[in-house]
């Protein structure tokens, strides 16, 4: 059960080469720098493209092979397009109707009122595309895109051109999209803090080509992938909120390998968050440290060590409780704690974020 | 009033200019709205012929087109042959034949506009319509065809207008009969030919005081329009 695709296809200046299944659950980050085919592989996934060879499967049926074509409207899934897309000559309520109305009732699993609440558009229903801001189009948008029921759920740069303000009225939306309407999604993206923050697997795509596909957690801190290597690489943590204390205004979150402290969330007991930590901000040492004011300190074991960008630096990656953390270090730490491959050690964390 | 000012050879002929441009547009618009879609749509090579073609009366003398519809809807032109045979009344001198030498002589004013519009509605607009589960038809008449509603006034009213200021092809094609071919603006030139200025003042000033309501009409609901479907 899952989207399997198997694309050949020359363009003018790429050729997409994707052999590739994605699974059927969580949200799929397909990420690469703009002309890496993300937007046209979409297309393809689609059916706004038709690829030269393809096979598009997804969920054992056939979208496309060499015999059958599969058109657009007669795929089961929504699709958000990167600028406002909304039909200038309806209102809100129009656009949303629109797919709705053309979903036979009896395969209808998201309703008017629901997908309106979910996305927070009671407010807005009655207003025409050019009365709505940017992120208020954009609501409206994935909205319409939820009322036609889909399986899939394809979203292309939903929020390149919008501003940060509206990026983060979205974000949470979307996070609960994912958690509370199991509909999978791709999600085409070349800003690597928006795929942190809500992938839960990355297609990396390079020249038309998947370079490597896997869980985030993988992804984000294999050595010989360019994500380790960004400026802003690092590594995301799933846990629970376990505690609150009022008194030093912390929240402590639960990992699997211990506990990490953030600044007090207003956050429910018991409610799962997502944490990420910047490879630059997290240190090494071979013993418990003791007297430190860095409070956050997880065991592990080094998986390897690799170079970096900068010849004075070297990324560590730690198994910590069964997942990798990604530490930027010096080259000249590395060589005075003799830090190998094997080792066990500590890493103390300065910062934590806390991804909503 | 009008019993004074018009006499009833004029009032029969601005009701025959009337009818012939009505007829005339809608019927244009329901063979242009396709070739229109299909020219805007197309990437065929074929394209810039049937773009040339649709703009040939724009060029074209009136009393070319008028002639050479003469020869083929006359008794001996094959398009009169075939009428004949078909057992039809034969369409030149004819308002029958009025209206196909209108529709041909208008056609550029509605399949440009039309095209227009429908280049401007976009691929993207359709997109997100089969993204949510419209047919290609569907999107064509809930999508193509609201979006494209300034091309359709525009189309419609500069095709009636000039339908009802044509004189070339009405006067070569049928001829001057009065009460069934003969049009106001053929009045006006008869009404000059005989030196009644005062009569030809009066239809000519109905005629120009019409075309321009008519272009106020065009002007002021494009821009109604414009504001209502403006992207922001």
């Amino acid at each position: 059960m899952s989207l399997a695709l198997d694309i050949a296809w020359p363009r003018a200046d790429f050729q997409l080469n994707v052999d590739c299944e994605f699974p059927d659950s969580g949200i799929t980050a397909l990420f690469g720098r703009s002309g890496s085919g993300k937007t046209t592989l979409l297309r393809c996934v689609a059916g706004l493209e038709r690829a030269l060879r393809a096979s598009v499967r997804f969920n054992g049926d056939v979208w496309q092979n060499d015999r059958r074509f599969l058109p657009p409207h007669q795929r089961p899934l929504g699709y958000v397009f990167q600028e406002s897309s909304l039909f200038p000559h309806l209102d809100a309520r129009g656009n949303l109707e629109y797919g709705l109305r053309r979903v036979p009732a009896a395969r209808r699993r998201i309703g008017f009122d629901q997908a309106v609440q979910f996305m927070g558009l009671e407010s807005l229903l009655a207003h025409r595309a050019n009365e709505l801001s940017g992120g208020q189009r954009q609501r409206v948008a994935i909205a319409r895109a939820l009322l036609t029921s889909p399986q899939l759920l394809l979203m292309d740069e939903p929020l390149s051109n919008l501003d940060l303000a509206s990026r983060s009225e979205i974000l949470p939306h979307l996070e609960r999209l994912h958690d509370e309407l199991s509909i999978p999604i791709v999600y085409v993206s070349h800003e690597i803090s928006d795929v942190m923050r809500i992938a839960d697997h990355i297609a990396l795509l390079e020249a038309g080509s998947v370079r490597a596909f896997g869980s985030i957690h993988d992804l984000l801190t294999r050595p010989d992938l360019p994500l380790a290597h960004l400026e802003e690489a690092g590594s995301i943590f799933e846990g629970v909120i376990a505690q609150h204390d009022a008194q030093y205004h912390l929240s402590y979150v639960g990992i699997t390998a211990g506990r990490l402290a953030i600044s007090l969330r207003a956050a429910p007991v018991g409610q799962r968050v997502r944490v990420r930590i910047d490879a630059r901000d997290v240190s090494l040492a071979l013993k418990p440290p003791e007297q430190s004011s860095i409070t956050n300190i997880l065991p592990g074991r080094v998986m390897d060590v690799s170079d970096d960008r900068d010849p004075a630096q070297r990324l560590v990656r730690i198994d910590v409780g069964g997942r990798p953390l990604l530490a930027r270090i010096t080259l000249r730490s590395v060589a005075q704690l003799r830090i190998a491959a094997g080792m066990a050690l500590y890493a103390q964390v300065k910062s934590v974020a806390l991804m909503d | 009033m009008t019993a004074s000012l018009y006499s009833p050879d004029d009032l029969v002929a601005l009701w025959i200019s009337l009818k012939l441009a009505t007829v005339t547009v809608v019927l244009l618009l329901l063979l242009c709205t396709p070739l229109a879609w299909w020219l805007a749509m197309t990437r065929s090579r074929l394209r810039v012929v049937g773009e040339a073609m649709a703009a040939l009366p724009l060029v074209l003398p009136p009393t070319v087109l008028g002639f050479y519809l003469l020869l083929f809807l006359g008794p001996h032109g094959w398009g009169g042959r075939l009428m004949h045979q078909l057992g039809m009344q034969p369409l030149a001198f004819s308002f029958g034949g009025l209206v196909l030498g209108s529709m041909l002589y208008s056609m550029p004013f509605v399949i440009q506009p039309l095209q227009s519009a429908f280049q401007s509605v976009g691929a993207r607009a359709l997109e997100v319509a089969a993204t949510l589960r419209a047919s290609p038809l569907d999107r064509f008449f809930t999508v193509a065809l609201p979006l494209a509603r300034r091309g359709f006034i525009t189309g419609s009213v500069l095709a009636f207008a000039h339908t009802l200021g044509e004189f070339g092809v009405v006067l070569m094609l049928g001829g001057n009969i009065p009460g069934r071919t003969q049009t106001a603006s053929i009045v006006i030139f008869n009404h000059v030919e005989a030196f009644d200025f005062t009569a030809a003042q009066r239809l000519s000033a109905t005629l120009l005081g019409a075309c321009f309501a008519l272009l106020l009409i065009v002007y002021a609901a494009n821009r109604r329009v414009a504001e209502t479907a403006a992207v922001a």
